[in-house]
């Protein structure tokens, strides 16, 4: 464990009805680390990141986000998450800035507007920002939702499969951003389908499997190809 | 365990099996005490005749169902309050029995009270305030045990019960007063301080004994259902629990 | 429950980055958690304004309901004033329910009921925006309906004791519907067990309304209808208050 480890996941256990999916999760994210999370559809990508959120509840272990038990104060850490989804959590009728404001508002920023501005320019929607989400493409609304993910700046942020549907523009960008955020002191957890991504984006790749957390890997030494080897030996293994 | 503590174990559980069996075996004497003195033992009522007289009759089963309903009701709603409280399923446990055999009883005062109600008011319904009230709790009832089933997760079954039926028993003196604030023809029998009143009838000393045999047989016949069908639902929810833990 | 915005040391150090950092206001207060129950308001609001899903569905069904009500009851209701107080309540409970199912429906059809339980928001005040948002449609749909009854009735519902009693009763009405409402929005069947919970609990609020609208019509006094608008008032502080305390353990574990 590093000590400046600010998602910090222990013997993380959690079943649906009576399938266990995650069994025994260990986890550290340290300050300015973006790390990949790998495994196959069902593996509990989705619902670790959730429960690493708040928004589901371990059946048992300890989840700490920068120190502070996010059993005990919840409700206080929920302003240092950034959170996307398959789901981009937009309101479709509404335009890119008022989506914006809508969430400025909620995380009570102090000058909602032109924090905005610099969120929008940073992913390129400024000339598109009074434009229902409903017109946007598949690329634009993912942008939008990482927009809407950092906009209050937090320092952990959770990626959930952020790369699904993007164009090779959107995704270059997708990566030019979470290198300038990783550099930036978050900590970063995504996980994604793609392994060659996996490789380039991360510092290190973390495989999921049979609801454990069956290699950690830096990326340093790594490639896609090496990675899918990794990733077809664990996937043998019980 | 030990042989030792299993052997103990064994007889605390035979203790409540044995004080569970003489409860039943009340509930049957009481029960059939009550039917030979409400059609045997009872006095005709002086100032009826005719069908009303023979209707007369039902009224022991007819108070004796609505007690069980309001002890239903009441053993719900102290279980949804505590079980939020305190996170305690028996709690969600008794909420549910308590609804479940509520809602039996709870039928069983509208049917008898309909039978009754033909001969006497001369028809099978009226929106008097009682009748409204029962009938609208059990289709609160009902609604709850629906809605109960809907939902797979345990922990969420059980809160999501319970703030239901919080909201719901708390409407219910409101629905009772409105409803009497609309319309009244129920009789008041046992303070006759309604003059809209129609189907009231003197009590004699037969009577005043049998009803209270009838108190005495439907609050037994109430707690064996409700202890029988709690403990059927720990039973359920334990062998989910070790049904999960063998896979 | 607390109405303050959590004030605290942050126990996560802040970023440095060259997207600008945000700074956050943690103090105001109640001031805060009305901005953000009117935030949460404005934006349903403006979402149907542009989608215009919900309200027009609610006012089509209800016209729909009055006129189907006028044709029914025509020939075997010798006075049309004997039915118009229950046929207004009972299109408006009826009519309520498609608002209503989609108040957290529509946010967990969507996904986006994640982004508002992520945000540092106390969970009443999503009730709050929901109910002040539930109650604009309710009252714009009771805007056509009253003018409909008064045309196909032939029964004018413009008093003011009425539509004193009209707000009363739908605040009662979206208080609790907007609870049940996210009772609801994640079970099954969630569509057809919104009116089955909901109906019942609604009885009083029914009986009061249609108590009071009778009365009124028959040129009763104050002193005699008055008892009405009590029932409707101790409805509305009970259920409100209760609301707001058990809210926020509908969504304790999501």
């Amino acid at each position: 464990m590093t000590d400046a480890a600010l998602i910090s996941v222990r013997d993380l256990h959690k079943r649906f009805g009576r399938k266990p999916v995650l069994r025994g999760i260990d986890l550290d994210v340290a300050q300015g680390e973006v790390v990949a999370l790998v495994g196959a559809n069902g593996a509990g990508k989705t619902t670790l990141m959730r429960m690493i959120c708040g928004l589901a509840k371990p059946d048992r272990g300890e989840i700490s986000l920068g120190g502070a038990s996010l059993q005990r104060a919840g409700r206080e850490l929920r302003r240092y998450i950034g959170l996307v989804t398959h789901a981009p959590l937009l309101y479709d009728s509404l335009s890119a800035q008022e989506n914006l404001r809508f969430f400025a508002a909620l995380y009570d920023l102090d000058q909602p507007e032109e924090r905005i501005e610099s969120v929008l320019h940073a992913v390129e929607l400024w000339a598109r920002r009074r434009d229902p989400v409903r017109t946007y493409s598949r690329g634009m609304v993912q942008r939008l939702a990482i927009a809407r993910a950092v906009l209050h700046s937090p320092p952990v942020l959770l990626l959930d499969e952020p790369d699904t549907g993007l164009d090779q523009s959107s995704s270059q960008m997708l990566h030019d951003l979470i290198r300038r955020l990783g550099a930036s002191n978050r900590a970063i957890l995504l996980s994604t389908h793609n392994l060659d991504r996996a490789v380039e984006w991360a510092d290190s790749v973390c495989l999921l499997g049979n609801g454990k957390i069956v290699r950690r890997e830096p990326t340093g030494q790594l490639n896609g190809e090496r990675l899918r080897q990794i990733y077809a030996e664990a996937d043998g293994t019980p | 365990m030990t042989t030792a503590a299993m052997t103990r174990r064994r007889a605390a559980t035979g203790g409540w099996e044995v004080a569970l069996l003489a409860l039943n075996v009340a509930t049957v004497i009481a029960m059939a005490a009550l039917v030979w003195a409400s059609l045997l033992y009872a006095k005709p009522a002086i100032n009826l005749s005719g069908d009303e007289q023979t209707a007369q009759r039902i009224f022991y089963l007819h108070m004796g169902c609505n007690i069980g309903a309001l002890a239903g009701f009441i053993v719900s709603l102290t279980g949804s309050i505590v079980y939020l409280l305190t996170r305690d399923l028996d709690w969600d446990r008794a909420t549910q029995a308590g609804i479940e055999v509520g809602t039996i009883f709870g039928l069983g005062t509208i049917v008898t009270g309909i039978f009754w109600a033909k001969p006497t008011w001369n028809t099978y319904w009226t929106w008097d305030p009682r009748l409204t009230t029962a009938t609208i709790t059990v289709l609160l009832y009902i609604a709850y045990l629906l809605f109960r089933n809907g939902i797979d997760n345990r922990q969420t079954r059980a809160r999501f019960g319970s703030i239901y039926a919080l909201f719901a028993f708390l409407s219910l003196p409101l629905t009772y007063y409105s409803a009497r604030w609309f319309r009244s023809i129920h009789p008041v029998v046992f303070s006759g301080d309604n003059p809209e009143a129609q189907g009231g009838f003197a009590l004699g000393a037969t009577m005043t004994q049998t009803l209270f045999i009838a108190a005495i047989a439907f609050s037994l016949l109430f707690s064996s259902l409700m202890i029988m069908r709690w403990r059927i639902l720990r039973l359920e929810d334990r062998a989910a629990e070790l049904r999960e833990e063998i896979e | 429950m607390t109405l303050t915005a959590p004030s605290h040391n942050p126990p996560l150090s802040g970023p440095q980055t060259d997207l600008q950092p945000a700074s956050m206001r943690t103090e105001g207060g109640w001031r805060a958690y009305l901005r953000k129950v009117a935030a949460i308001a404005a934006k349903d609001l403006r979402a149907e304004a542009r989608a215009k899903e919900n309200l027009s569905a609610m006012i089509a069904f209800s016209v729909l309901a009055v006129v189907v009500f006028g044709l029914a009851f025509d020939l075997r209701v010798p006075r049309a004033d004997m039915v118009a107080p229950g046929v207004l309540w009972v299109v408006l409970l009826f009519a309520g329910v498609l608002g209503l199912n989609r108040v957290f429906g529509a946010e967990v059809d969507r996904g986006s009921l994640s982004a508002l339980l992520l945000a540092p928001v106390d969970r009443s005040a999503i009730y709050f925006g929901k109910v002040i948002a539930q109650m604009a449609f309710m009252l714009a749909m009771e805007a056509f309906v009253v003018p409909i009854v008064l045309v196909i009735f032939d029964v004018n519902l413009f008093s003011p004791w009425i539509l004193a009693g009209l707000l009363l009763g739908t605040l009662g009405y979206v208080s609790v519907g907007t609870l049940f409402a996210a009772l609801t929005a994640s079970t099954r069947a969630r569509e057809t067990m919104l009116p089955i919970l909901l109906l019942p609990v609604m009885v009083p609020i029914f009986v009061a309304g249609v108590g009071l609208t009778a009365n009124i019509l028959d040129g009763r006094e104050f002193t005699e209808f008055g008892r009405w608008f009590l029932i409707l008032a101790v409805y509305d502080l009970v259920f409100i208050t209760i609301a707001f305390l058990i809210f926020d353990l509908i969504w304790e574990d999501a």
